[in-house]
């Protein structure tokens, strides 16, 4: 273990220089965010996932970006077991008539101000799966979306681009 | 004795392939569940069809048939009755179909959690029943009950568990799932093809190529269609590919559990690697719809092998360190060692696949048995081992990445030369059917197509089936507190499962 240890001491950082934020999520958000709202926060979000009838492909790219190559939390951003400590809810796959009902329990209980960003395909309007008499939609059909990551799954930059993209928003660094 | 002249059938359906499917009757049917519960056949797969039941089935001497209830009056023998491993498969069944198993001892919905608008939506759709979900009672005192999910803390797909503890330690965990149920058969019936070669590689994403791979060779054993040799192996590169990736994602994440985070933080390394060439190579990180009916989409050049050989050589010195690492960490084999043990007997009774039957003693691996190309010609182990627990199912994933790094070597040394596609032509209703050995198991998919190349039926049957219940039996006596572990240990698919 110790040889493992030193050995990430002396070698380079894997971690990679953080994208720039979307350009079109940056469009999306400035409808959805208020200035009020972001100034209540520092730099720094809480995250919670709900996987509301997603093939596990979107989790796994979420969990991609706790890796040494995308090290999300440098940028103040982490995810976390509870709803009530959360700010920005992360919610994948076509909504689920049997995961609705949950998903919106986790939502209503965020405190204000709170954030939805819907992830993957089958997100926004439910996808490939859209029609079907077990899927409801897509998670605007359930909650109020505040940004859409497009992608099956999107890749993990693509989705560190939507989530700085937020945090831009909160920072005020933009209108 | 072959498994058609044991049940005494005579009645084949001429256009299933590439195993046989006979029509049973009552005696028939009974028979096979004689040989279920008498332990020399595996129960493969249950499955419901317009009027009809089916089971897959493997004899001992590995020989694979469909058998086929026709019911219908709506009613066949149940088979959970006698065998227990049948009982989801049939609560499915009459939650999705209606079909009433005669006999049965748990009458409860499965999938169907009380939120659809229809009942029975692939049969006769009805207004739906929407009666309590009665979990199955434990008794004595002191006992108390967690009800956890279907909204877990961490990054996972949602399911419910209903645990039993007396103090810390589980009396019972019962599980509830469904709750990422899609209607992913209903989507594939009338389907185009190639849509549902799409649906099936979303079926449980983490297995895309597996699923990929399993529907189209069912679909080409049913065309009876051969994909050039060069797409066979592209197919089993891309299915060792995500083997690895898989397996380097789990293994860290089952020492997370155990509280050893230097382990993920080291395996999410070398899993990144992995998809990073998986893109360079085929264009996708999770090389989703890389495999399609009749080949593979797209080829793999120069830039790509050099890619994968460069890929091989960083795991290839990596690896054993980590492997290093897990053997001589006391700390951890302290949480892994006769934790969540699975019997061997019932990995047997249930035909878990997977690392879970292999590493309580079921040798048991797709690419074997039954086999398929071009596995036959490459050289490569199937690791066993018997104590059933978290430590054993954990070696047989390391064991796994070393087969599937000399798998990617072998392959890139012989990969045939030529196109990697073929088209696909239905010239008349036919039925085809193909197993796949994904990371976590044997998939099965089972389907009819009609002349118009569309599909009439398809059903996919995850390793998970036969995976979850056997997480109920391994997490008794242990203390609540181990169930992240046992459960990622597990790693079973909801998706997969739910469809
Ligand atoms: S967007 Fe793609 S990867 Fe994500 S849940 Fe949907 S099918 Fe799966």
């Amino acid at each position: 273990m110790r040889r493992s240890l030193i050995e990430g001491l002396t070698t380079g950082a894997l971690t990679e220089p953080a994208p720039q934020p979307d350009e079109a999520a940056l469009a999306e958000l400035a409808q959805s965010t208020n200035r009020a709202a972001r100034t209540r926060l520092g730099r720094s979000l809480s995250i919670r996932h709900v996987d509301a009838g997603s093939c596990n492909g979107c989790e796994l790219e979420l969990h991609a970006l706790s890796n040494a190559f995308y090290d999300l939390e440098r940028f103040g951003l982490r995810f976390v077991a509870s709803p009530r400590h959360a700010d920005v809810l992360t919610v994948t796959g076509p909504v689920t008539r049997n995961m609705r009902e949950a998903l919106l329990r986790t939502y209503d209980a965020m405190p204000d101000p709170k954030w939805v960003l819907a992830i993957g395909g089958c997100a926004r309007g439910g996808g490939l799966f859209a029609g079907s008499y077990a899927v409801v939609g897509g998670v605007s059909d359930v909650i109020p979306v505040d940004l859409h990551i497009d992608g099956c799954p999107p890749s993990p930059t693509a989705l560190l681009r939507g989530l700085l993209a937020l945090l831009q928003r909160q920072d005020g660094s933009a209108v | 004795m072959t498994i058609l002249d044991t049940i005494g059938s005579t009645q084949t359906v001429g256009s299933h392939r590439p195993w046989p499917r006979a029509v049973v009757d009552d005696a028939g049917w009974a028979r096979a569940i004689d040989e279920f519960a008498a332990g020399r056949w595996t129960l493969s797969g249950l499955w419901a069809d317009v009027d009809a039941v089916h089971m897959a089935v493997i004899s001992g001497a590995n020989e694979i048939a469909v058998l086929t209830y026709q019911c219908s009056n709506g009613r066949f023998p149940s088979v959970a009755a006698r065998h227990p491993p049948a009982m989801r498969l049939e609560r499915a069944i009459f939650s999705l179909f209606g079909y009433e198993p005669v006999g049965t001892p748990d009458r409860r919905p499965w999938l169907d959690l009380g939120f659809w608008d229809v009942a029975h939506p692939l049969g006769k759709r009805g207004a739906p029943q929407r009666e309590p979900y009665a979990f199955l009672p434990a008794e004595g005192d002191a006992l108390h009950q967690v009800p956890v999910g279907p909204v877990h803390a961490g990054i996972i797909e949602p399911g419910h568990f209903r645990f039993t503890a007396n103090g810390e330690f589980v009396v019972r965990v019962e599980e509830r799932l469904g709750y990422v149920h899609k209607g992913i058969e209903s989507l594939m019936a009338g389907a185009t093809i190639e849509r549902g070669a799409q649906l099936a590689g979303r079926a449980s994403g983490d297995s895309t190529v597996a699923y990929a791979s399993a529907f189209a060779r069912a679909v080409e054993a049913a065309t009876q269609i051969t994909p050039p040799a060069r797409a066979l192996y592209l197919r089993a590169l891309m299915a060792e590919l995500e083997r690895l990736a898989n397996h380097f994602g789990d293994i860290g994440a089952i020492c997370n559990d155990a509280s050893f985070a230097l382990m993920h933080a080291q395996t999410g390394i070398l899993r990144e690697r992995t998809l990073r060439a998986t893109e360079a190579c085929f264009g996708h990180r999770l090389m989703m719809d890389a495999v399609v009916p009749g080949g593979v989409a797209r080829d793999l050049n120069a830039d790509g092998e050099a890619q994968l050989r460069g890929l091989l050589a960083e795991l290839r010195a990596r690896f054993p360190r980590l492997i290093e690492l897990y053997d001589n960490t006391a700390s951890l084999q302290d949480r892994t060692v006769t934790t969540g043990i699975v019997k061997p007997e019932y990995a047997r009774q249930f035909g878990a696949g997977g690392y879970i039957g292999r590493a309580a003693g079921r040798n048991f691996d797709a690419r074997r048995t039954p086999g398929y190309a071009p596995y036959a010609e490459l050289s490569f182990d199937v690791p066993v081992l018997a104590a059933g627990d978290v430590n054993a199912r954990v070696w047989i994933r390391i064991r796994e990445v070393e087969q599937s790094l000399s798998l990617i070597e072998q392959i890139l040394e012989r990969l045939p030369p030529g196109g990697v596609a073929t088209a696909i032509a239905v010239s008349g209703p036919c039925e085809g059917m193909a197993y796949a050995e994904a990371f976590r198991g044997d998939v099965l998919v089972w389907l009819r197509l009609g002349d118009d190349n569309r599909i009439r039926r398809c059903h996919l049957r995850d390793a998970s089936w036969f995976q979850w219940p056997l997480l109920e039996t391994a997490i008794e006596n242990n203390i609540i507190a181990d169930f992240p572990l046992c459960n990622k240990s597990f790693n079973c698919s909801y998706s997969g499962h739910d469809l």
